[in-house]
Parts: C-alpha cells; sequence; structure tokens
C-alpha cells in the first residue's frame, strides 16, 4: 500500500503515545482505585494525608484549664458551664504565643443568640430563660450587669 | 451399564455438580464482621435539644477556613415553624451563623414574617451538615476522580485535583456542597477530618452547649453514637434517594426535607 495511506494511521498512533506518556508523567503514582472500589474510591491517596494535616484551630476546654483552672472552675459552678471557653473567647490556636492575647467576644448578639425569647415548643430552647431584646435594655451590652461566668443576677 | 446403575449414578452426578463449593463453606459471622473495616464515622443530631444558638456554624467556618461574610458554610441550622393551620415555615438567615435572635420568619424576597405564638404548633431547629453517604451521588458523579470516599466513610474532595466543574454540588441530594470563594475548588463538610482522625471531637459538636451534635464510630457497639443509631428511634434526611446516610436525627419530622 501507498505511503500516504499509512501516514494518518502513524499520525494518530504518536498521538496516544503522546498522551499515555504525558499521564503517566502527570498523574502521581499513588492515583487509582482505592478501598471503596472504582466508583466511591477513585482517587489521589495522598490527599487523605493532607486532610489529616489540616491545621486544627480549635483547642478545648482542658487545653484552656491547663493555665487558666482558675477561670474555667469559676465557670463550672455557674449555669454556663456547658459553653466551652472558645465560643466567646476565640479559637486558641496557637495560644499563648502566637496570638498572645484572644479577643473575646462580648456582644450583645453573642448572649442573644441563646436568650432571645423564641417561642420554639419542641426544642430546647423554650428552657432557657430569655428577654425580648427590643424591650430588655436595648443597646447596652449584657455584660455591664450580667457577669458571663455567673449570670445570675442574684448571686453577683 | 443397567438402566438402574445408569440412573443412580446420574442422579448423584447431578446432585453433586449442583453443589458448590461454597455452599458447604461454613461461614462465621466473626469472620464476615472482620471483612468491614472496624471504623465507619456516623453522625447523631438530637434536634430536642438544638436551640439554635448557631456556635456550630461559627465553630466550622473558623474551623475549616471558611470565610464568615460568605454566603456559603459546610454546616447550618435550619428553623421550622409549623402553624396550627398545618403550614410548615423554615428559614435560614446567614446559614444562623449569628444564631436565632428574632421571632420573625426570614421569607427572603417576601421579607420578613411574623408568626403569633397561639398560633405555632411545632418550631424547632434541624442542624444540617453532610452526611458522608455509603452511596454518595456526588462522587459518582466526578469526572475526574478529585472527590471520593476514605475507607472510614469520609467523603473527602482533593483540592489539587479539583476542576470545579461543579457536578458534585448539582449531584448532591442535600445541597452540601459549595464553591470555595477562595480556593476555587467545590467545598464540603470533611467531619473535621483532621480532628477525629487524631481522636480529637468535629469543631461542630465541640462547640455545642447542649450536646446536640455528636459523631462517633458506627461499627463499634459500646460507641454512644452507634447504641443510639441501634436503640433510639433515629432517622435520615431523603433517604429516598438511595444514598444511605450517615447523618442520623433523633425526633425527626416528615416535614424536615
Amino acid at each position: 500500500m501507498k505511503k500516504h495511506v499509512w501516514r494518518p494511521l502513524f499520525v494518530v498512533l504518536s498521538l496516544v503515545i503522546f498522551i499515555l506518556l504525558f499521564r503517566l508523567a502527570y498523574v502521581p503514582a499513588d492515583f487509582g482505585a482505592q478501598e471503596r472500589g472504582y466508583t466511591f474510591g477513585f482517587h489521589r491517596l495522598g490527599n487523605e494525608q493532607e486532610w489529616k494535616d489540616y491545621p486544627a484551630k480549635y483547642k478545648n476546654s482542658s487545653y484552656c484549664n491547663e493555665c487558666h483552672d482558675d477561670k474555667v472552675k469559676s465557670l463550672k459552678a455557674s449555669a454556663h458551664a456547658i459553653i466551652p471557653c472558645e465560643n466567646c473567647h476565640g479559637a486558641a490556636l496557637g495560644h499563648p504565643d502566637k496570638p498572645e492575647k484572644l479577643t473575646v467576644d462580648r456582644s450583645r448578639g453573642q448572649c442573644l443568640r441563646c436568650h432571645a425569647k423564641l417561642y420554639m415548643p419542641s426544642s430546647g430552647r423554650n428552657n432557657i430563660p430569655g428577654i425580648d431584646p427590643e424591650q430588655h435594655n436595648p443597646g447596652t451590652a449584657c455584660a455591664e450587669c450580667h457577669n458571663p461566668h455567673n449570670p445570675s443576677l442574684e448571686e453577683m | 451399564m443397567k438402566r438402574r446403575d445408569f440412573l443412580k449414578n446420574t442422579a448423584v452426578f447431578v446432585s453433586g455438580a449442583s453443589l458448590s463449593l461454597s455452599t458447604l463453606e461454613f461461614l462465621d459471622p466473626r469472620e464476615l464482621l472482620a471483612s468491614q473495616p472496624s471504623l465507619r464515622w456516623g453522625f447523631l443530631v438530637n434536634t430536642y435539644k438544638c436551640v439554635g444558638c448557631g456556635f456550630c456554624v461559627k465553630a466550622c467556618k473558623i474551623e475549616n477556613d471558611i470565610p464568615l461574610e460568605a454566603n456559603v458554610t459546610r454546616t447550618w441550622v435550619e428553623r421550622y415553624v409549623m402553624t396550627k393551620s398545618g403550614e410548615t415555615i423554615r428559614d435560614c438567615p446567614q446559614g444562623a451563623l449569628n444564631g436565632y435572635t428574632s421571632k420573625l420568619l426570614d421569607e427572603n424576597a417576601s421579607g420578613m414574617r411574623a408568626v403569633p405564638d397561639e398560633e405555632v404548633a411545632q418550631a424547632f431547629f434541624v442542624p444540617k451538615l453532610c452526611n458522608h453517604c455509603s452511596t454518595p451521588a456526588c462522587v459518582q458523579v466526578c469526572p475526574v476522580g478529585a472527590t471520593y470516599q476514605t475507607a472510614d466513610g469520609a467523603v473527602l474532595v482533593d483540592r489539587k485535583w479539583c476542576i470545579g466543574c461543579g457536578y458534585c454540588i448539582m449531584g448532591c441530594p442535600y445541597g452540601v456542597r459549595f464553591f470555595h470563594p477562595v480556593e476555587r475548588v467545590a467545598d464540603k463538610c470533611t467531619f473535621c477530618y483532621h480532628r477525629i482522625s487524631k481522636g480529637g471531637n468535629t469543631a461542630c459538636a465541640q462547640a455545642c452547649p447542649f450536646g446536640a451534635r455528636q459523631i462517633g464510630n458506627l461499627r463499634d457497639p459500646n460507641d454512644p453514637v452507634a447504641k443510639a443509631v441501634l436503640k433510639e428511634r433515629v432517622g435520615v434526611l431523603r433517604s429516598e434517594y438511595g444514598t444511605k446516610p450517615n447523618v442520623y436525627y433523633i425526633g425527626l419530622n416528615e416535614e424536615v426535607r
């Protein structure tokens, strides 16, 4: 057969070889079907470790207790004992090195998350003492009267 | 060969050949259990305990570097109000990042709506997050193998491999996926894989003061989540899609979608 008939075949073959070589170089060795099979587990295995190494921002209250045990102790005696420290004091991250000081959320909105009175039967919200934010000293920071670590006014 | 022998031999041969060797194998249930991975992450949400404070949403966003002001979130809390006339109203302002501080229901384009207390039959909060389904629809539609399920059941996205086509965002029946405004890839709840794989708790469950959220190992019969899933009356969202979700809800109403 004449040469010009074969020529397109060579072009196609070299294209296929080029694509295969490119794939070999581009796709990492750990890419493929893993434990969950082709349908659900077709991925780069190294990414699982990348997610495991993602930096955590939140510690937990027992971490706070290592230095601030007096504060944690006083909080644990109050009705707010169930609230983790970092919910108001911010994520500990690298504290105490970086940041040296955490920014405390003392805003009215922070208290209203739970203490704005809503009518929610069939929800735990109804068991929490609440106020109408528009009637109860609007514009005033809650912390001016209530101690967040011991919120009951009688005991203050 | 006599006819009697022929028939006899045929009967023996046919009955023997129809029994495969595996039929005679003794199946040990312990062996069967062992062939499954001993770890399968599952999540339990108690809707009675949720008060809609939104601390979980805030903690999740900070923990996983989702911009606070962006209108996307890996987890959110919905408010359901059912009236005595049978109407179901659902709202979720900003994914409940700042909790629920007003009685007014956010009806989006039609504005805020007030429902008098005496008309309310039921009202409660439902936290939502990725269900880390056993047969996730979002994973099947990924054309490049960027989203996948780990052996312990977490559905993750490979940020280096994702091309941002958005098929998975469309494919998820629960709408838990979104386009990450900074990373420019599809993003979703990871069950805080970086925390739970080191023995920690998820950021949302840790931030919840009321214990409405719990993560656990569904394969461990002594795990509190596994126990609740076995013993309590739990429900899952949209089971009709066949995705087999692994986030279980205590106190799930039919109206919750």
